[in-house]
């Protein structure tokens, strides 16, 4: 029933990791945006410098994210 | 569209030879249907050096960190001649200086005149890695390799079951990304928490110390003349003992924090670097043709964006390791 390879639990370990890992990130990522467009939209100005740091502030909320790729990966390569 | 140039002989010879290229290597990718998910493996692999017991462990990733600082240094050495040559500056030139005119203006609206002190390791910084991420997604990396027999586990524990088995064909590619070997990503991040430490004391001198020793409290000493007397006194007393203990161990922990630092930095550029060559992998598995191009170029702005998040963010923890802290004690 199961698929070859690693066995279930591995298997259904990295699945789960990488599904649960990713919500929270892809929320505060969602969320950061939609302020940053509210800042835009209030002061246009500054939107250079606003869109510059909505990047580093996203990639730095996306990195979580990586991190539990990595740990996904982990799990399934290194067993 | 230009096609005046087809005409000539040259223009003839060059599309004649660009139609066999491609074509030859679609007749070999249809031909050859033996299509193998490539080995995906988190660590670098080894690459096999012949007559050489691994005294030498050279991963795959280290010709790729080559052929990065070929290109800075070529990039250099060029400038560099071409700023002894008369007359107009050549575009190559212009370009040059246009970028680095660009990141240092883009860090002085950052950090202010600061930005001079930190410009060259923070633009080596963006560089490297920016061209490293780059060069991964040329032709040739992770494909041109040595097969090297894989022997499983299992395969070797019980030897009857050794030749039924046969060899297992695992491709070492020569070249890799550099940035998908944890050692090179964790040798970015130790330097940078280092040159924080080290620009910080440049800039401030020993009272950079006072970061992490900050056995302080927010109001001074009381007088024993003007002091409270009583209750008043000796709990006012024992408040600010504790908070000169709490202050210093929160600077304590500041040492700790600095040097955790080192693993959010190495894990985001290996987990985005390591991510998009598998997702190259699998892509180009699935079907090798037309489909890739968008994920190659889904790779060229994840390789610039975290060249740029990495140089950004090492500039704004230089930036707060030299800024002095003596404003902060008057806030009550």
């Amino acid at each position: 029933m199961w698929p070859e390879g690693l066995d279930a639990v591995t298997q259904a370990a990295t699945a789960f990791t990488i599904m649960f890992g990713v919500i929270f990130p892809a929320i505060s990522i969602g969320w950061i945006g939609s302020k940053a467009m509210e800042a835009i939209g209030r002061n246009p100005e500054a939107s250079g410098g606003i869109l510059t740091s909505m990047i580093l502030v996203a990639a730095l909320a996306e990195a979580i994210a990586i991190y539990a790729l990595v740990v996904a990966l982990a799990i399934k390569f290194v067993a | 569209m230009n096609l005046k140039a087809v005409k000539t002989p040259r223009g003839c010879l060059t599309l004649i030879f660009i139609v066999l290229a491609v074509g030859g290597l679609f007749a070999v990718g249809v031909l050859r249907p033996e299509a193998r998910l490539p080995v995906i493996s988190l660590a670098a692999e080894e690459i096999p050096i012949p007559f050489q017991d691994p005294v030498l462990h050279v991963p795959n990733t280290l010709p790729s960190t080559w052929l990065t600082m070929l290109i800075l240094i070529g990039i250099g050495v060029a400038y560099r001649r071409s700023l002894r040559k008369e007359g107009p500056p050549s575009r190559f030139r212009v370009a040059v200086e246009g970028v680095a005119e660009g990141m240092l203006g883009f860090m002085q609206n950052a950090v202010g005149k600061k930005a001079r002190i930190f410009f060259p390791l923070v633009a080596t910084f963006f560089l490297f890695i920016t061209i490293s991420n780059w060069c991964g997604i040329l032709p040739g990396f992770g494909s041109i390799g040595v097969y090297v027999a894989h022997h499983s586990e299992e395969a070797a524990a019980t030897e009857e079951h050794a030749e039924e088995h046969g060899e297992e064909l695992e491709l070492i590619p020569f070249f890799r990304s550099a940035n998908a070997h944890l050692s090179t990503t964790l040798a970015l991040a130790v330097v940078s928490v280092a040159a924080a430490q080290y620009f910080g004391f440049k800039v401030l001198g020993a009272p950079y110390l006072n970061k992490y020793l900050n056995f302080k409290a927010s109001s001074p000493k009381p007088d024993p003349a003007t002091a409270k007397k009583g209750l008043e006194g000796i709990i006012s007393k024992f408040a600010r003992v504790v908070e000169i203990l709490v202050n210093g161990i929160v600077g304590l922990l500041e040492i700790i924090l600095e040097m955790l630092k080192v693993l959010p930095f190495s894990f985001r550029l290996f987990g985005n670097i390591f991510a998009g060559e598998v997702l190259l992998f699998v892509v180009s598995f699935l079907f090798a043709f037309i489909f890739p191009i968008i994920f190659l170029g889904l790779e060229l702005f994840v390789g610039l964006i975290q060249g740029l998040i990495f140089a950004m963010l090492t500039l704004v923890f230089f930036s707060i390791a030299t800024t002095s802290h003596h404003g902060d004690e008057s806030h009550t």
